[in-house]
């Protein structure tokens, strides 16, 4: 199946989470994953055709990714 | 004898607190309010009958992304409101409906953080008077070609990010002669006027079709002004290296001297002369 453009960014940004997840240290690497999974698994069910909606959670993906990328971020927990 | 005095004293001022007590518990105190509030009534509805101005606001709520973004109308009375369309705006939030968002900290267009646009004209909502003389309805939304963060609140992250960019401080590597404070004559301190009273609400920025397509490397007007700030400044002492930072196609010649910044500017700030001061500079 061919992704469009923006099916393209949003695995893109997936990818992305899960590389950042290996810079974190061993013993909390899968809390990131699962979270990283979890923010994903929240909007799985919008509609596809809502790039509006899909385009914000982009951005709000990206500035999340952001912020749990800094080195200070140690540890994370999935609520 | 002295002391007996003044405790009777104390006692007779007790005495006449209690039965001034007595005196306004006995008068109706409920009843003067509603009188008050009456006669004020009456006196708005006979010399100025209820001036109705209707507000429609964008909304948009992040929590609730999937829901397109819409217009909410507000009706307000102008005469009990002040003159500004802040004004108005912090009436219907606090009266009308609570969750209406937007920025606001000044209130007299000193800080820059209620920017938004007002009937299609970007500025401050603090600055702009309610026109009172037509009924039609006022349109509020928020800085066009920004990202909402919610209803009336853009997101200026890349703007703050590109003022970051022209290092807006002051860089110098020779102290001064004296050891004091950098001084600089009359006439360089001249140079200055029009270039930092700019609060940044960037207002110009996103009036100007140039900054809507390029924004990712178009600084903007309201950068460049800063930038032009730093270069016209006689203290600083990296102008080359600020000129250089600019001399490539997209970060100042994207400005095609529209000229929508300074119509727009809320301060009433040329940014254009100062982009046409730095592309003169730049060029001799």
């Amino acid at each position: 199946m061919r992704l469009s453009g923006l099916q393209k960014e949003v695995l893109g940004l997936y990818r992305q989470c899960l590389r950042e997840c290996r810079k974190k240290p061993e013993a909390t690497r899968a809390h990131f994953k699962s979270f990283a999974r979890n923010e994903f698994d929240k909007n799985m069910k919008v509609e596809k055709k809502d790039f509006a909606a899909i385009e914000f959670f982009l951005r709000k993906g990206r500035r999340q990714l952001d912020m749990y990328a800094s080195p200070g971020v140690k540890d994370v927990a999935v609520q | 004898m002295a002391a007996l005095r003044s405790s009777s004293a104390r006692l007779l001022s007790l005495g006449s607190l209690r039965s001034a007590f007595r005196l306004a518990t006995a008068a109706p105190v409920r009843g003067f309010a509603q009188l008050a509030d009456a006669a004020q009534q009456s006196q708005t509805s006979s010399d100025k009958p209820a001036n109705l101005k209707t507000f429609q606001l964008y909304r948009w709520n992040p929590d609730t992304p999937t829901e397109k973004p819409r217009m909410q109308s507000y009706t307000i009375d102008l005469n009990k409101t002040g003159p500004m369309v802040l004004d108005a705006l912090i009436r219907i939030k606090n009266e009308l409906d609570p969750t209406v968002t937007f920025r606001r900290s000044c209130r007299e267009g000193i800080c820059g953080s209620c920017a938004m646009n007002i009937n299609g004209t970007n500025t401050l909502a603090c600055l702009c008077r309610i026109p009172t003389e037509d009924n039609a309805d006022m349109k509020i939304y928020p800085l066009p070609h920004t990202y909402v963060v919610k209803d009336l609140v853009p997101d200026l992250t890349h703007f703050y990010k590109q003022y970051k960019s022209i290092k807006p401080y002051l860089q110098r590597d020779t102290p001064s002669p004296d050891g004091k404070e950098y001084r600089q004559s009359k006439a360089d301190r001249r140079k200055l006027d029009g270039l930092y009273e700019c609060i940044l609400c960037a207002c110009c920025s996103t009036s100007c079709p140039s900054y809507w397509w390029n924004s990712e490397e178009y600084l903007g007007p309201a950068i460049l002004l800063q930038s032009y700030r730093w270069l016209a400044d006689s203290r600083d002492e990296r102008t080359a290296e600020r000129r250089d930072a600019l001399n490539n196609s997209m970060s100042l010649y994207r400005c095609h001297t529209i000229l929508n910044c300074t119509r727009t500017c809320p301060k009433g700030l040329n940014p254009g002369l100062a982009i046409a001061k730095i592309k003169k500079e730049m060029s001799f």
